[in-house]
């Protein structure tokens, strides 16, 4: 009799859940309410897409988010400058060395060491947030076909990955949540033998790329997927603060490598892909996974021009101390700014407000790009079919962990 | 454009006494204004052909604390064109943290100001949609709160574990 009463329906157990914002009643007599559960990889479980369907049509996409409540600035705010590092690391754990180096630089601009920190510092830090950068987007690439249907690309991208996490492991001495970027330095200086082994990968890697752009962005089932489906026009993706591959996909050259010219960026010789429209409409989805393939290429380029900077002009010696420029105590004057670096998802912005007296910020807000990317969903994918909205919200390319906060 | 050029065009268009404060060591530069003066300027800002401020990349709120007894709602401007940018100001009353929304202008404001509510509480007002987005709807208080306690008791699940 027990186990009866326990599988008995009881009417409020819906009500426990996070409340929708459309109700049955608010809804025509064809429409129909459907929950899209987990479907990208990286949003295992902690988003959850509410759709008002007519058919196979949508009417209307409300994003429920925050089931993660990892409390980046509630952290942040209380604990130093340095320590928050890791945490910064975790909150796109996809790309940690880029939001390091974001963070690192915003501190330092704080602290006005800004130039100080030695050249060899700078091209190592380029060097492994263009490596993670290029991971980055071989999780978003791979993901993507299977989001599509197919299975084949991600096995491929991920073994490729795994050759960029071994060198960061290596370098660093973990896999995915590095903590090397420093504020005023690094961890550590880069092993002997990581610059050869680096250009080992190089090599090894074009050919690879020439394959996944057969297998994937030529591919005439990827292609009738994506193409025209899910199209951002510029002026849209701008209101909407969409930066990073989505932005360029729509057909702007804006990197902020490029316009901020941060870091080392300015010495490097390299390209700014954009979506050109070649096989559907300028900023569709098939053009923000063009852009993100190109962007591999281009991140290629980087890291050779940091190789021969490092075996040559600034080449390791034996007095280099990586952390020689590392403060003891992170006290900054009391000071309010907005610092930005361009990760491989977007913009990555941090607000700092110190009040000079402590060494734990007063205020700290991340302004995260998958945050603000997801944003335009509901937009995007307004009047389209169920599977391409499958389609939309991966070429978006979130990681949880940022939209979050 | 300089930081005087930028200031001199708002105050021509919104008038000479709309600008409270000017912070130069702020980077990027910053000016204060009335939270009643909100909408005009920003306005101005997005419209004026030689400002075009086209990208609002941040909006973050400030609990100044019980004792400043102040909240403050910050803006990061950019125009993608021009390539200046500026940030922007706004104090509030603790007790009544009211400010115009900018979703009718900026849509990237609608979820900055809905996490903005979420975790401090300042209101937005013509805002089309202002609910919780991170935190549960019946979650009380607002967490990044400098006098923030969190509840004991969370749906019969002990908070602090």
């Amino acid at each position: 009799m027990a186990n009866q009463i326990q599988y008995q329906y009881k009417e409020d157990n819906l009500l426990k859940s996070e409340p929708n914002k459309y109700q049955e009643k608010d809804l025509k007599s064809e429409e129909m309410l459907v929950n899209l559960g987990p479907q990208h990889p990286s949003t295992h479980g902690v988003l959850r897409l509410e759709i008002v369907t007519d058919g196979e049509i949508i009417r209307d996409v409300v994003p429920h988010l925050g089931y993660l409540h990892r409390c980046f600035e509630k952290h942040a705010e209380s604990l130093p400058y340095n320590q928050t590092i890791p945490y910064v690391d975790r909150m796109d754990y996809l790309t940690a060395m880029n939001s390091e180096h974001a963070w690192a630089m915003g501190v330092e601009k704080m602290l006005g060491i800004t130039d100080k920190i030695p050249k060899r510092v700078e091209y190592i830090r380029v060097l492994v947030a263009e490596l993670n950068r290029m991971a980055s987007h071989f999780v978003a690439v791979g993901t993507y076909a299977m989001d599509i249907g197919a299975f084949t690309p991600f096995l491929w991208m991920m073994r490729d990955r795994e050759h960029i996490q071994r060198l960061l492991e290596w370098a660093s001495g973990a896999r995915m949540l590095y903590n090397y970027i420093w504020v005023g330095g690094l961890f550590y200086d880069l092993p002997v033998g990581f610059e050869d082994r680096c250009q080992q990968f190089v090599d090894y890697l074009r050919p690879k790329l020439d394959e996944l752009k057969r297998l994937v962005i030529d591919n005439k089932i990827f292609v009738e997927r994506t193409a025209n489906i899910g199209v951002l026009p510029l002026d849209l993706a701008i209101n909407y603060g969409v930066t990073g591959p989505m932005l360029r996909g729509s057909g702007l050259r804006y990197d902020l490598r490029k316009v901020d010219g941060y870091s080392v960026y300015p010495e490097i010789d390299f390209d700014v892909p954009v979506g050109e429209g070649l096989v559907g409409t300028k900023g569709d989805c098939w053009d923000r996974t063009y852009v993100r393939v190109l962007e591999i290429h281009e991140s290629l380029k980087i890291i050779e021009q940091c190789i021969q900077k490092l075996k040559g002009e600034h080449k390791r010696t034996r007095d280099f101390d990586p952390q020689a420029l590392v403060p003891k105590k992170i006290r900054p004057k009391a000071q309010e700014i907005y610092t930005r670096a361009e990760n491989p998802k977007g913009e990555l912005g941090f607000y700092f407000r110190a009040d000079g007296k402590s060494d734990v910020p007063f205020r700290c807000k991340a302004r995260s790009c998958c945050y603000v990317n997801l944003s335009i969903i509901s937009e995007l994918s307004k009047g389209s079919m169920i599977a391409d909205l499958i389609a939309i919200l991966g070429s978006i390319d979130i990681v949880l962990g940022e939209v979050d906060r | 454009m300089q930081f005087e050029d930028i200031i001199n065009i708002i105050r021509q268009s919104c008038g000479d006494e709309v600008i409270q404060e000017v912070n130069e060591l702020s980077s990027p530069k910053m000016i204060v204004i009335n939270a009643e003066d909100l909408i005009q300027v920003a306005e101005s800002l997005y419209s004026n052909e030689s400002l075009f401020f086209d990208m609002l990349s941040c909006i973050t709120g400030v609990d100044n604390g019980p004792e400043a007894n102040t909240m403050e709602v910050i803006y990061n401007f950019y125009s993608i064109p021009f390539e200046h940018a500026l940030m922007l100001k706004v104090v509030l009353p603790r007790e009544k943290p009211v400010v115009a929304s900018m979703v009718s202008i900026w849509k990237t404001a609608d979820w900055h100001e809905r996490e903005t509510y979420d975790l401090l509480g300042i209101h937005f007002e013509g805002h089309p949609d202002l609910r919780r987005i991170l935190l549960p709807a019946d979650w009380e208080g607002h967490p990044l709160r400098k006098d923030y306690k969190h509840q004991e008791y969370y749906r019969g699940i002990k908070v602090e574990y």
